[in-house]
């Protein structure tokens, strides 16, 4: 994941040495400006999608301004839209999934990182990579078929009777809604919190280890309090990573969320996120002001993701050059 | 022994248990997919799976050859699209390039990265179905084929620089130049690892729906040529598990299976290749 800037400068003097007619003719500056190209497609084409989203939600983002985000009408016949609804959903189903995710991701990530033995600590992460690359429409159709009638018939029922008193768990059990489309988004998660949280637990030096030991530390402190708090920037790394894509996620929740654009405390209320929203209605949106509100609500998932995906990056990349540095020394 | 440290030793024992559930948890989750998709779409798969179009509402029987056939014409057009630009992108990167322009390429492809793929769906309807005004297999080929570029661009760079100074600088001491270099030393060292990288993006954007929802659309028919709207097999999984209808549950099982299967062989491949050794021995 992290960056290698350091190695390998480009030209090496040898080439740069000869004149630019000898490097013609023997093919190096046109290969040069062949894989160029090819280089320049890829900062042409993103720059190219930032700015289709952005022209292409330039009505809404006239007419409704800020209201867009605050208000939450969702009238395409009136052509009132608010988004409020959406970016609700999406954002308690983020949080639902990481307060169930973030627990057990990390819990087996200290497993694999600190005492699983190093062959199974590989094999268990070689099945926690299989699944990272499970896709979402079949988590969807697990979901479908086994957490909504689980959810419907055992865990709503028994969470209303137990701590029905608070807000967050009263309403009928339907099944689908918050609740469910937060564990399956968890389920997808934990893959990735685990195996980012792996690497940069492997990365904390050895002394760190030893050290809390000989100073008559238990395992378990040694690794609760030395080895997790120097791995802690990256372990919030692999959160936010986490989080950019439970956001992002789009057919695992429009399967289970029951697609109703509700605010309501209540986390068994069906509800309606921003991914799912668009998956619905894109191909249905008559107007140009329907289908470029659609394309706006594009644009902020795209820049919630990109600014959590920058946050995480640069998280991971201070832990394990500090990893690094601290080993050297 | 005194009582604290007693305690002291139960509290570790306990938590690093803990730590080994949770481990045992997240794995199993695996299996449970693994075994409830081979129980479910096993009993579903047959012969008319691979070979029948869908049946009428309605109809039991018929099969998802369409969707097989769409997806398979979809991936063929992504990699067409993808691996190229990916792969002679990580050689300018790795060879060529100075830090800057570096730099901006590895972000602009970390920023592609991280796009959600419904996202990659919005620019690909706005960039090739609304000026032609129609979907099309090409729409849905090309955003798969965005979603691979990222990941092919920066395994292969990685794979690209592990290969050790002394072989290129044993070609140029020789007298190749530079390309000749690239062509026949450094790519040949590295080929293991650069077929990982692109098996895995294959892999990788092979389940993906959401950029294909928009674009690629759907079809209960056969989809001539590249220019019209095509099943494939994720936008089936996910039509056919919403519908009513219990038959089309069935076969939504049953594409599940053939998809997931599709997807973890090529990944067990891929990881297999990789661990006898990125490239040669340094």
């Amino acid at each position: 994941m992290a960056t290698t800037s350091t190695t390998v400068p480009g030209p090496s003097p040898l080439s740069t040495s000869r004149s630019f007619l000898a490097r013609l003719r023997e093919g190096d500056e046109i290969a040069r400006l062949i894989t160029f190209l090819f280089a320049a497609s890829v900062v042409l084409l993103t720059v190219l999608l930032v700015f289709e989203l952005w022209q292409g939600s330039a009505l809404p983002r006239h007419k409704f301004g800020f209201e867009f985000f605050r208000t939450s009408t969702w009238d395409p016949i009136a052509d009132q839209f608010g988004a409020l609804p959406f970016i609700y959903g999406t954002l308690v189903t983020a949080a639902v999934a990481l307060i169930l995710a973030v627990p057990l991701g990390i819990g087996a990530a200290i497993f694999l990182a600190e005492l699983a033995p190093a062959r199974l600590s590989d094999t268990l992460e070689f099945f926690i990579d299989l699944l990272a690359a499970v896709p979402s429409v079949i988590y969807g159709l697990l979901g479908v078929f086994i957490v909504v009638p689980l959810m419907r018939l055992y865990i709503q029922p028994s969470l209303k009777s137990t701590l029905g008193f608070l807000p967050l768990f009263k309403g009928p059990a339907y099944g689908v809604g918050f609740l469910t489309a937060g564990v399956v988004l968890a389920i997808m998660v934990i893959p990735y919190i685990i195996s980012v949280s792996r690497e940069v637990l492997l990365s904390v030096p050895r002394d760190q280890r030893e050290a809390a030991l000989s100073l008559g530390a238990t395992r378990w402190e040694s690794t609760w309090k030395v080895v997790v708090p120097f791995a802690r920037t990256g372990i919030f790394g692999s959160i936010f990573l986490a989080l950019a894509r439970a956001l992002g996620e789009t057919m695992a929740v429009t399967m289970v969320i029951g697609n109703t654009p509700t605010i309501a405390a209540s986390l068994f209320s069906p509800g309606y996120s921003i991914a799912a929203v668009i998956a619905n209605e894109f191909t249905e949106a008559t107007g140009d002001l329907y289908l470029q509100s659609l394309i706006e609500l594009g644009l902020v998932l795209f820049l919630l993701t990109f600014i959590l995906n920058g946050a995480a990056r640069l998280l991971i990349v201070i832990t394990s050059q500090r990893g690094s540095g601290m080993g050297n020394a | 022994m005194n009582g604290r440290l007693r305690w002291r030793k139960f509290v570790s024992n306990f938590m690093l248990t803990m730590t080994g559930l949770c481990a045992l948890i997240a794995v199993s989750v695996l299996f449970f997919i693994l075994g409830y998709l081979v129980f479910h779409g096993g009993a579903s798969i047959s012969w008319n799976f691979f070979t029948k179009l869908p049946a009428p509402v309605g109809e039991t029987g018929g099969g998802m050859a369409n969707a097989i056939l769409g997806s398979a014409k979809l991936l063929f057009l992504a990699s067409l699209f993808g691996v190229p630009i990916g792969f002679f992108g990580a050689i300018y990167l790795a060879e060529f390039s100075g830090s800057t322009t570096a730099f901006i390429v590895r972000y602009a492809a970390d920023l592609l990265n991280g796009v959600p793929s419904i996202v990659i769906g919005i620019f690909a309807y706005s960039l090739l179905v609304l000026p032609f005004k129609h979907f099309s297999t090409l729409a849905g080929g090309c955003a798969l084929g965005l979603m691979m570029i990222p990941i092919t661009l920066r395994s292969t760079e990685e794979f690209l620089r592990s290969v050790p100074g002394a072989l290129r600088e044993g070609a140029m001491a020789l007298g190749a130049s530079k390309w000749r270099t690239i062509a026949t030393v450094i790519v040949p060292a590295a080929y293991r690892g650069i077929l990982t990288a692109v098996l895995l993006a294959f892999a990788r954007v092979a389940g993906e729906t959401a950029p294909l929802l928009f674009t690629a659309f759907g079809n209960r028919f056969w989809s001539p040529g590249w220019n019209q709207p095509t099943a494939s097999l994720p936008v089936m999984i996910f039509t056919y598990a919403i519908a009513p209808y219990e038959d089309w549950h069935r076969q939504a099982w049953a594409a599940g299976l053939v998809l997931l299967g599709l997807i973890l062989v090529i990944n067990i491949v891929a990881r297999g290749i990789l661990s006898r050794g990125i490239s040669v021995p340094r």
